[in-house]
Order: structure tokens, then sequence, then C-alpha cells
């Protein structure tokens, strides 16, 4: 069972890289029109955030709808450093430190969303997540940040209460968000991406800690029972996951011209976007999650005829999922569906 | 100096004293059964115990140390594990990740060394699972390790609960009838596991029972409940032949 | 006199989110499950009232009663399709995933049938309102009419709950499942009237709503669905009086903090209340603790 564990995980990058290389192929032999290339690299950080939200819903077990959010904040503060540091420091240390910075502030707001929010359950923690997702972009929209040779200047109003230099530049623009951010983002980087997270998550996963985290979920009283400290790892798994969600941000920011707090990416419907994602890749199956993302991203723009009845598909599927999944008559008649298969 | 020692610990609930001065010395090695009828507050006495609920009053030490306001967490730390009436498995996992979480707090490497697979990690994880085939063996559940633990039968999920307790290394264990909804044979069983538990670890149990077979069979002190309070304490035989003991079990059952 | 205009209207608002968090509440403490698309039967309500006025050349009454009997039919179904089967599910996440898929796919029909584009919805209540102080004070019709009906609404649901068969049963229902049914009550029929009754609070609140902010889209009901359930964590969930004072306090709230504080971040404020309420009261006004039984 222990190599099976190992060589599921090895099964798992293995399909990331073939993915990887028929892509690549397709690309360099000309059978990848722009528009498609142009998906590749939301591909991989829609599917980085899929295995974040999976580490939350099925490792950690609590449901999270406000996880756009961590990706906001990755998204923009990662913007913030490479925009100001643009032709400071050169591309690669900077997009690396960008990296740092987006993973580093999503993870710190992981960690104080974190503190109240474990201590709900349930319903309570998917709807104050869902609220701290929704907070976090208004904030954001209400931002401004400048800069000049005396340093950086803060508003909540608008640009001109910055009090700049006439040549200090605007680079949070509240509801306008960041213009120009380094370009520094391209598929093997996401792939990249990618592959990390799969890393961290499985091999957490299938460590001490994993299994603490896992145990809260399947039963928390047993679990303090067993001397497993609950907030402790529960701490861990969000912020650990909120901290990937911070990385899919940063890909994200470092791949689109104009940054904005939308609720079109960052609002909870996007957050429920991700949800999709995971649930129709098998809650608690991290390949799962990936397969799910890459495919349902990739499948309305290829069908364009589908577009319009996407959304109504996924939310009949999530539906229809669940029940099949949950209802504990419908695995009860699986159940025998199984055992009558057996006999005859 | 006693193991367990329970000093005139009361709780209430909304004006319900459902716990009402009890008292308890259990030695080294002991055997020790908790019995009374349906809402005696057995189970309360374990929570109280385990730190589910604080008591109103009274003073619980554990081989010296007073354990009284301290966390369920801590007070498994201390040394007291536990199993519960309605089994409480961790159902999603394998047999033998069940019992690994037992073990995570005496074989420890740090997150960063699991997240990454590195330094400590291979090493420490094959003591890990060395140590839970051990357990699983005695609870002749090694066949099984890769098993879910929902997919269990019912008795073999009641003996994994006892080995992850077993697992966090327990001074005290504490077994809350364990025989519930278990057939004859399954019973018979079990009392030679809870007896092989008390051999081979050389462990100090305190057992809530219902089953008086099994209580008589193999406990050597018993403590009476009784709304609450503790109604006869003493030897076996004679608390199972008090007058007032047998009235109130005739009351009920 | 502009603060006390402003308190109205905060108290018009409240009144909306009041009878869209009785639902919620109500639901919630019988059904034990966050009904995510609570927000969404109040569009379906909205779009009903919308087309049938419409095409009865601005008839609303007939509207609103085909609106109520719709959103009911809709709560009842979506109960009995969607939720009654994940009723004891091994995860608490099945069922709220579930609503989640609900309140997308009733969003997403609508889209289909209407479109994206914002459609200029008619008010229900054609009375001008009151002029007071000599022309200083205008307070709207809808606004006055909205908090009256929210008020009916709360005494009807009162004494309904508390002195009907089956609001007593609702109570049985919420209290013990278990014990419920051993005492002889049909637990899913107690639910699935709770579901009715929620739905059809909805389509009232619907009307309100688009008559108070004329702007009907399929998104319409989602954020004031998610402040209606803010509005009933801020009572305590369960409570139907807590549900009336969390409305009416989140609508107050929200119209001065978008007034005084910031219209961008009126919504970071009320979402910020939740978040207080529930780390410093998590049971709300009038909520009482539930413990897990060990």
């Amino acid at each position: 069972m222990k190599s099976k564990k190992i060589r599921d995980n090895y099964i798992t990058y293995a399909v990331v890289i073939l993915a990887y290389i028929i892509f690549q192929i397709l690309a360099s032999t000309g059978h990848l029109s722009s528009h498609m290339k142009g998906l590749l690299v939301p591909m991989t950080y829609y599917a980085v955030i899929a295995v974040a939200l999976n580490l939350c819903v099925g490792i950690l077990g609590e449901l999270s709808i406000g996880h756009c959010g961590f990706m906001c904040i990755g998204a923009f503060t990662s913007a913030f450093f490479s925009k100001v540091t643009e032709e400071s420091i050169p591309q690669a240390p900077r997009f690396i430190l960008a990296f740092i910075i987006g993973i580093a502030f999503a993870a710190l707001f992981g960690f104080l969303i974190g503190i109240p929010v474990l201590r709900l359950k349930g319903d309570y923690l998917a709807i104050v997540t869902l609220a701290f997702g929704e907070i976090i972009k208004n904030i954001i929209n209400a931002f401004y940040i400048g800069v000049d040779s005396n340093g950086i200047h803060f508003s909540m109003k608008n640009s001109m209460e910055l009090g700049m230099d006439p040549e200090g530049e605007v680079i949070v623009n509240g509801a306008m968000g960041i213009t120009g951010t380094p370009h520094d983002a391209n598929f093997t980087i996401g792939i990249i991406v990618l592959l990390l997270t799969l890393i961290v998550v499985q091999n957490l996963v299938n460590s001490r800690d994993g299994r603490a985290i896992m145990a809260i979920r399947d039963n928390y009283i047993a679990a303090e029972a067993t001397g497993i400290n609950v907030t402790r790892y529960k701490m861990m798994a969000f912020t650990i996951s909120a901290a990937i969600a911070g990385a899919a941000g940063v890909l994200f920011s470092h791949n689109i011209t104009t940054l904005t707090a939308s609720s079109q990416y960052f609002g909870y419907n996007a957050s429920i976007m991700i949800l999709v994602y995971v649930v129709l890749g098998g809650i608690g199956n991290i390949r799962g999650s990936v397969i799910a993302a890459c495919i349902l991203y990739m499948l309305p723009e290829l069908l364009r005829g589908l577009n319009t009845y996407r959304m109504l598909i996924y939310s009949i599927v999530l539906i229809v999922m669940m029940i099949v999944n949950w209802s504990p008559k419908v695995i009860d008649y699986r159940k025998k569906l199984v055992a009558g298969f057996k006999k005859g | 100096m006693a193991l367990l020692d329970v000093n005139n610990l009361s709780v209430s609930f909304g004006g319900l004293r459902a716990v009402d001065d009890f008292s308890i010395t259990i030695e080294k090695g002991e055997l020790y059964g908790l019995i009374g009828p349906n809402g005696a507050g057995k189970t309360t006495v374990f929570n109280l115990l385990t730190g589910v609920y604080k008591p109103n009053e009274g003073v619980i030490k554990l081989d010296g140390e007073d354990i009284t306001r301290k966390s369920t967490i801590e007070i498994n730390h201390s040394g007291i594990a536990r199993t519960f009436q309605n089994i409480r498995l961790f159902k999603q996992m394998s047999v033998i990740d069940n019992v690994k979480v037992g073990l995570s707090e005496t074989f420890k490497y740090s997150a960063l060394e699991g997240i990454l697979h590195i330094g400590k990690y291979k090493s420490v994880e094959k003591k890990m699972d060395d140590e839970a085939m051990k357990l699983l063996k005695v609870f002749d559940l090694d066949k099984e390790r890769d098993v879910l633990a929902s997919n269990l039968p019912y008795g073999k999920q009641r003996k994994l609960e006892i080995a992850r307790a077993m697992a966090t290394s327990p001074k005290l264990l504490l077994l809350d009838e364990p025989a519930a909804g278990m057939n004859p044979n399954e019973t018979a069983e079990l009392m030679e596991t809870i007896a092989l538990v008390r051999r081979e670890f050389d462990m100090t149990i305190l057992l809530i029972e219902h089953d008086m077979k099994l209580v008589s069979g193999i406990c050597e002190k018993l403590t009476v409940l009784n709304f609450g309070r503790v109604l006869k304490q003493g030897e076996t035989k004679q608390v199972l032949a008090d007058k007032e003991v047998i009235a109130a079990y005739l009351g009920q059952d | 006199m502009s603060f006390l205009t402003y308190l109205i209207n905060g108290l018009s608002l409240g009144s909306i989110y009041a009878i869209i968090a009785l639902g919620y509440t109500m639901v919630y403490g019988i059904a034990k499950m966050l009904n995510f698309a609570h927000g969404d039967f109040i569009m379906v309500g909205c779009y009903v009232i919308f087309t049938v006025s419409g095409a009865l050349s601005g008839n609303s009454v007939v509207g609103i009663i085909v609106a109520i009997v719709l959103c009911t039919l809709l709560g009842i179904t979506t109960e009995f399709i969607a939720y009654r089967p994940l009723r004891g599910a091994a995860s608490p996440l099945a069922v709220l995933i579930t609503a989640i898929g609900v309140s997308y796919l009733l969003e997403n029909v609508a889209l289909l049938i209407f479109g994206a584009d914002i459609k200029s919805f008619t008010s229900v209540i054609s009375w001008e309102g009151l002029s007071l102080a000599g022309g200083q004070l205008k307070i709207q019709g809808v606004t006055i009419v909205t908090i009256i009906i929210s008020l009916v609404i709360l005494l009807v649901l009162q004494l309904f709950i508390n002195k009907t068969k089956q609001g007593q049963a609702m109570l049985a229902v919420a209290e013990d499942k278990g014990a419920a049914t051993l005492m002889g009550i049909n637990v899913n029929k107690t639910i699935m009237l709770t579901f009715a009754i929620g739905s059809a609070l909805a389509a009232i609140a619907g009307a309100l709503l688009c008559s108070a902010y004329p702007s009907l889209s399929p998104y319409t009901g989602a954020m004031p669905g998610i402040k209606a359930f803010v509005a009933a964590v801020l009572g305590g969930i369960g409570s139907i009086p807590g549900a009336m004072i969390g409305g009416l306090l989140l609508g107050i709230v929200e119209i001065l903090s978008k007034t005084y504080i910031s219209s961008q971040l009126s919504d970071a404020i009320v979402f910020g209340i939740l978040v207080i309420v529930l780390l410093v009261k998590p049971t709300g006004i009038l909520g009482k603790v539930i413990q897990e039984k060990v």
C-alpha cells in the first residue's frame, strides 16, 4: 500500500508532464491556435488552485468558498512587487521573489483569517470564508497605492488623495487595479508551479501531519482524544492551502495586462467554479482535481457552442455527483447492485 | 501512589447534577469496572476524566499530576487514552493510518521534512510502520492493514479503536462499553483481547460496561454508579452480591 | 433630516433582509442545512412577477400571487429532489455543495431564458408615499409598505409556530428529528412545509426588493441572499424574532455605512459584522448553544 501510494503520486506527476509534452509538441508544430496558447497558463493556475482547494475541502474537510480571495492577494502583492522593481531587478530573480512575496502574503492572510474561521465548522465556516473573500476583494478595490521619490503612498479614497510628486506613479489604482505587470508567466513555469504544488500536497497527505489533518476531518473528537492538536493542524492545512492559492495568483497576475479585483476572477462565483473542479475531480482526489480543472477549463473554450450551456451543465453535474456519491440511499443501492453483480 | 486518584468530582448541566461527589482510586495494573444503569453518568465520568467536560468541583490526579483543568489533548499527552461508546474511528483512513495517528506524538519529524519527504522522514516513517504493525498483530488486525476503517466488520472496528488508543502509549486506558452491540462470540473474543492488552502492555484499564458477564469475568474491582452518585465500590464479588446494587440493576434491564 | 431618511431607508432594506432571513433561519433551524439557493428563489420570484405583470400589462397583484405559488413549488421540488436524498449523508458538506449547485442552476437557467442584461422592474407599489415636515422628510410608499409587510409576516409566523399543530411539529423537528419521529411527527412533511413557507417568503421579499431597487438580473438574489444569511446569523440562527432583529440591524448598518463611510466598502463592513458576531457570540443575539454529544 505504501508503495502503491507512492506509485500513485508518480502517476500524477507523469500525467502532468505528459500533458506538458503533448501541448508543447502541438504548439511547436503549429497545431495550437494563438487562442489555445493563451489558455495554457490559465489552465495551470486553475489546476493549482483546484489542488489548493482540495487540500482544504477534501483533506481538511472544511468547505471554503473564498479561496479566490487568497488568489487575489497573491496576485496583487506579487504584481505590485514586480511592477515596482521592474526596472531594478532582472526578470528571473524578480519573478522568483514575486512568487515568494505572493505566497507569503497569501499564507499570512490564510493564517490570520484561519484564526477566527477555523473556530467554526461546516456551514458557518463556508459562509465566513465567502465573507472574507468578498472583504478582500472589496478592500483591494478601494485601495490606492502610488510610488514617488518620497516613497510609497496609500489612500482608501482615490488616486488624488495620494498626494504624490507630479512624477509619481500610481501602482494600484482602486477598482482599476494594476496595469502593466511584466508578463513573466508562461506555460513551462505554470507546469513547474503545478508540479511543486502536487509534490507539496501529496507528500503532506502521506506524512504525519497529513494523517493528523485527515484524522480531524474524519472525527475531530477522536482526534483530540488521540492527542492531536486540532487547532494547530487545521491552521497548518488552511495556511498551506491559502499559500498555494497565492501561487496561483502570482501566475494569474503575471499573465494578464490589467489586473483588477473583479468578481469575475476573485468573487465567490469564481471560488465556486473552483469548487466545481474539485467536486467533479473527486473530493480528496488530488489528481482528479488537476484533470477536472484542465478539462473543464479547456472544454468550453474548445467547444464554443457548449459555452452557453456550460454553467448550466456544470450545476446539474454538481448536484447529480453529490447525490450519487453521498446520498445514503443511493450508496445502499449501489452496494446492493455490486453485491448482485458479484453473485450473478 | 495510586495511578488514578479522583476526589469529589461533580458536574451539573442546567441544574441537573450529572455526576455528584464521585471518587475513585485505581492502582497501577488494575482492571477496574465502572457499571450502572442507563443514564447513571458513566460516560460523563469518562468525559470528565478526558477533559471533554470540566468539573464544577473535584480533583483528578494521574500518577500524581493534577489534570483536572487540562484539555483533552493535554490529558492524552499526560497518559489517558480512551475509546467511545459509539465507535469513533478515522473512517476514511486505512487501518494502519488510524494507528499511526495515535503514534504521531511519539514519533516525530518536522512539518517541512514531512512535506518534502527529506531528513528524518523515511527512517521515522519506517519506525512508525514497524510499531504500528506490532500493535496490529496484537489485535489480530495485521492482515487488514490497508483496509479502510469504515470497511472493517464491527468487532474489528472496536479492536482498532483500542489499538489506536494504545498507540498513544497511555498509562491508563478508558474503554467505554467495548462490548456494546457485539454478539456472544465477539464479546468472548473481546474479553481475551482486553486480558491480552493488560498482560502484554502491563496496562491499567478502567472499563464502562453494561454486560455483567464481561464485568464479573475480568474486572477485579467495581464502582457502581446510580443517578450520578457512587452506590457501591470495592471487590467485584462483594459489589455484585450487594443488595442495593441488585436492586438498582433489577429496576431496569 | 437626512439622517432620518437614511435610517428609514435602512429600516426598509432591513425589512427585506428580515423577510429573506426568516426563510433562511426556518430552514436552517428545522432542516439543519444552509439553503444557499434561497437568495436565488428571490430572483425567480422577481422574474415571474416581471413576466406575468408584463403579459397582463402591469397587473402586479396577479404577478405576485403567481410568483408566490411558483416559488413555493420550486422550494418543495428542490427540497424533494436535491436535498432530501442527502439527509443523513456522511459528510455535512454534501448538502451544502448541492445547495450551491442549485443556486448555480437557477442563475444559469434564468440567464438562458432572460439573458444577462438588466431588466428594469416596475415597482409593484404604486403609492407615492408620505411627505412629512413640510416636504423635508419624504418617505417612499414602497418603504412604508415593506416595513409593514415584514411586521405582519413576523406576527403571523410567530402565531403559526406557537399556536398551530404544524408549527409545534416544526419546533419538535428542530429540537430532535429522532424524537419527533417517535412522537408520530412526519419529519419529511414538516421539512417540506418549512421549505414551502421559506420559499413563499422569498417571493414576497423579491417583489419588495425589486420594487425598492428596480434592476433585475439573474444575480439579483445572490448578494441579498447571502446578506440575509448574515442577518439570520446575527440575530441567532433558528430564531424568528432574531431574524427580524438581525435583518433590520444589517439593513441600517449597510445604508449608513454606504452613506457615511464608503459605498465600496459597505459590503466589507456587512461581512465584517458577520465575522465579529461569529467570533464574539457565535449563537447570535437570540440564538442558543448546541453542543455535540460525545
